[in-house]
């Protein structure tokens, strides 16, 4: 077997290990983004009840609460940054971080001082080759997050948000992710979660409607100061449900991807052993013949 | 009499809903009962037990805290956990 040869034959090989390994990934990943949209759908109910009690209690009752109070000099500003763990998701991880330069970049001019929090090992590795600080970071869940993360999430911000600023807290907060929107399309997206904006839910009551008489046990304050923390931290649950949910769905597309182009790879590596395959025998003939003549014309 | 919607509603699931008489949970103040025609009412629950009694028997779940809310009759009771192993159907 000529050289050449055996050179594409190594080359087709070693593609169609690679091909066996996007496709199980892709498979994988089909199974999973199923799954992880059935999650953003289960969680929906939730979500929905702690909204309409916070809507009910801001509608019903006149109650200022240190979360929903705007501040008037936004000094320094956080961003949470929902990225993935592992890599080979196309431009999933890249394009999320690229938005958060943006805001950041916008905050700064804004004259805000700006404080990361990373989510998934892609935004930390960016954030440690660059040397660059951040405030705190969460690994080791992107594509299957729990409640108790988006708790604990959750709980750190509020802690910083209700610090005062020369104690190390934060005037804003907002969420770098992906919004998912269905299996083909995925957008990164920016929602300012802190100071929070209660807009959806119960519609406001008509004019000749009596309002309900809401009663608070205990009272309003301590109904707010218990309903509002588990309503950041079911807004971060549902943040990163979709992440994930958007991560699993680029991740199943870029394998698609790498996979076709592995068969069109090998496609073509066919093609050209067939074809020094044929330049071989080609050759061996005109040798022999020529040899053979050769001898004749000797003789 | 008219009936109860009551929703009880964990923060990955919704784990029970349907109809009933009348639903008991314990709130930082203490246990309060909730009848048809309740005044509308949030509460915020510490951990315990709630019953929701229906014609049918008596559903009991253990919760690690939330808050439930009552309006025109509408139960939800939220929880972060809810251990619904005494539940049935």
């Amino acid at each position: 077997m000529g050289a050449q040869m055996r050179v594409y034959r190594q080359r087709i090989r070693s593609v169609q290990a690679t091909k066996k390994i996007t496709r199980a990934m892709e498979l994988i990943a089909a199974s999973r983004v199923v799954k992880a949209q059935q999650r953003v759908r289960e969680s929906s109910p939730y979500a929905r009840a702690i909204t309409r009690a916070v809507s009910a209690v801001a509608t019903y009752s006149d109650v200022d609460h240190p979360l929903t109070k705007e501040h008037e000099h936004v000094r320094r500003a956080a961003v949470l940054i929902v990225t993935s763990d592992r890599g080979l998701a196309g431009a999933y991880s890249s394009s999320v971080i690229k938005e958060s330069e943006r805001l950041i970049g916008e905050l700064r001019d804004e004259g805000k001082e700006v404080v990361p929090y990373l989510v998934g090992r892609k935004a930390v590795g960016f954030y440690k080759f660059r040397r660059r600080e951040f405030a705190a970071e969460w690994t080791g869940f992107t594509d299957q997050p729990t409640f108790d993360i988006a708790r604990e999430i959750g709980e750190r911000v509020v802690a910083d948000f209700t610090r005062e600023f020369d104690e190390g807290g934060v005037d804003e907060f907002h969420v770098v992710f992906t919004r998912f929107v269905n299996m083909v399309t995925q957008e990164p997206e920016v929602i300012r979660m802190l100071p929070l904006e209660v807009v959806e839910g119960e519609e406001p009551p008509s004019e000749d409607e009596v309002l309900p008489l809401y009663e608070f046990e205990p009272s309003a304050e301590d109904v707010l100061d218990a309903l509002l923390p588990k309503y950041v931290a079911a807004r971060l649950y549902n943040c990163l449900l979709q992440a994930a949910a958007s991560e699993l769905a680029s991740r199943q597309k870029a394998m698609k991807s790498a996979t076709d182009n592995a068969e069109e790879l090998i496609k073509k590596y066919t093609r050209l052993a067939n074809q020094a395959r044929q330049a071989e025998i080609t050759q061996e003939i005109s040798e022999i013949v020529g040899g053979a003549s050769a001898l004749a014309d000797a003789s | 009499m008219s009936q109860l919607q009551v929703e009880l509603v964990a923060a990955d699931r919704k784990v029970w809903e349907g109809e009933a008489d009348m639903v008991i949970a314990r709130t930082v103040d203490g246990d309060l009962g909730v009848l048809p025609g309740h005044t509308p009412l949030l509460g915020v629950l510490v951990e315990g037990e709630v019953q929701i009694r229906a014609a049918g028997g008596t559903q009991t779940a253990s919760i690690d805290g939330g808050f439930l809310s009552v309006d025109r009759d509408r139960v939800i009771i939220v929880a972060e956990a809810v251990d619904a192993s005494k539940i049935t159907a």
